[in-house]
């Protein structure tokens, strides 16, 4: 079966992790990866630029782990269970980090959740939002 | 002969990891969730199984992009406990059943299903949070378990046609095996949430509650559900759903409803939990 890795495209708000992703993100998902022991997350806090420099990422996905630019991450072949490698190291939730990347702040975006979360409609298509 | 006794489906979010490890499932916000599981930890203590197959997926946490394997299966003796970026959850070590893993890997790969085989692995939330769910916080987990990792993560996952029918196998398989023990397979994961970009925090409920019904009465028209709309309708991350359906097929044609529970959110999903039990 012929892969057909443009059919998420239209999905809004919503970048899918594809194997093509995958392959984009592999050195940004790498780094996030070596997170995982206590040892690399201090020497990255210590000082992230030169930690950063190890890896053999695009500058922009450099910044944009710099700037905790999760959506950049995202648009950079990150996907969020490495990122979350990125936020869990300094205490920030699941809930924290994922509001960041909507227009709402943390509190509306929490209250959102709390009162059932995000209502699909109007959120299945760029096509009818007018997007594409 | 091996027999499987029972289907346990239920979500896996991390942050019910951290309310039970941080003494917080009497929260207001953590109570209502954690008394929808009152009655499991009651009924898994009064029907007790040899061995727990838990279907699972790894969220970058043991498996990075070095080798991401599509179906696996541990066939250890025992399990650590992965850290996720905050330490590792202080939770018992998984033990294993080897003799019976290895059973299944080799069942399933005669079966022309290409099982990565795992002499070495460590479990993140997506297993030890439902065992957290279902047993509470014992100083041992009173089951062997079969970890059994999919990917979800990354597209193409295995579609919910070979889900359904690496269950069937996963059944065919435990009742060729000649101990007399009794096995339990859960599907985790899910229900519908979305945890990245401007659509995160997604819900779709009634889709939650279709797919419990279907998955029950229908498995079989499930199973031709394609990825694209678990992504539209149940959000990025509410495809892991498929990995229920490995559940399903392990249980037979038909199966009683012994209960279901839902409730949003936690953190950013909706929870879903069901026990089955097979009718023959
Ligand atoms: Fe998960």
């Amino acid at each position: 079966m012929k892969p057909n890795f443009e059919q998420f495209t239209d999905i809004p708000g919503t970048t899918i992790f594809t194997m093509e992703m995958a392959q984009k993100g592999f050195q940004l998902n790498e780094f996030c990866m070596s997170l995982r022991t206590q040892e690399n997350r201090d020497r990255f806090h210590a000082d992230e630029r030169k930690y950063l420099d190890e890896w053999d990422m695009s500058e922009e996905q450099k910044q944009a782990v710099l700037t905790r630019d999760f959506q950049k991450m995202l648009d950079g072949g990150g996907n969020v269970y490495f990122l979350s490698k990125i936020f869990a190291a300094e205490g920030m939730s699941y809930v924290q980090a994922v509001s960041t990347m909507t227009d709402m702040n943390v509190e509306e975006y929490q209250a959102m959740m709390v009162a059932g979360g995000r209502d699909i409609e109007g959120w299945r298509s760029k096509k009818e939002r007018g997007e594409a | 002969m091996a027999r499987i006794v029972a289907g346990i489906a239920t979500s896996h979010v991390p942050a019910v990891g951290h309310a039970v490890d941080s003494g917080r499932t009497e929260d207001d916000y953590w109570r209502p969730m954690f008394q929808g599981y009152e009655f499991s930890k009651q009924w898994i203590k009064d029907n007790p199984a040899d061995v727990d197959i838990i279907v699972y997926n790894d969220h970058a946490s043991y498996f990075g992009m070095d080798i991401m394997p599509t179906f696996g299966i541990g066939t250890a003796g025992k399990y650590e406990i992965c850290d996720e970026g905050y330490g590792p959850r202080p939770v018992p070590v998984v033990m294993g059943h080897p003799a019976l893993s290895t059973h299944l890997a080799a069942s399933l790969i005669l079966d022309d299903f290409d099982m990565t085989v795992l002499n070495r692995l460590d479990v993140d939330h997506g297993l030890t949070v439902p065992m957290s769910l279902m047993y509470g916080q014992p100083d041992a987990w009173p089951t062997r378990v079969i970890p059994f990792p999919v990917n979800v993560v990354m597209y193409p996952q295995p579609s919910g046609e070979r889900c359904l029918a690496i269950g069937k196998a996963i059944r065919d398989a435990v009742q060729n095996f000649d101990e007399d023990i009794t096995v339990r397979v859960w599907g985790t994961g899910g229900m519908s949430h979305q945890i990245q970009g401007a659509r995160a925090g997604l819900i779709n409920l009634p889709w939650d509650l279709q797919f419990m019904n279907d998955l029950i009465d229908q498995p079989e028209v499930l199973q031709h559900k394609p990825h694209l709309e678990y992504m539209i309708e149940a959000g990025s991350e509410g495809v892991e759903l498929i990995m229920w359906l490995i559940m399903r097929g392990a249980l037979g044609d038909d199966v009683n409803e012994v209960y279901r529970f839902n409730h949003v959110p936690a953190s950013n999903t909706s929870v879903g939990h069901l026990i089955l039990t097979p009718k023959d």
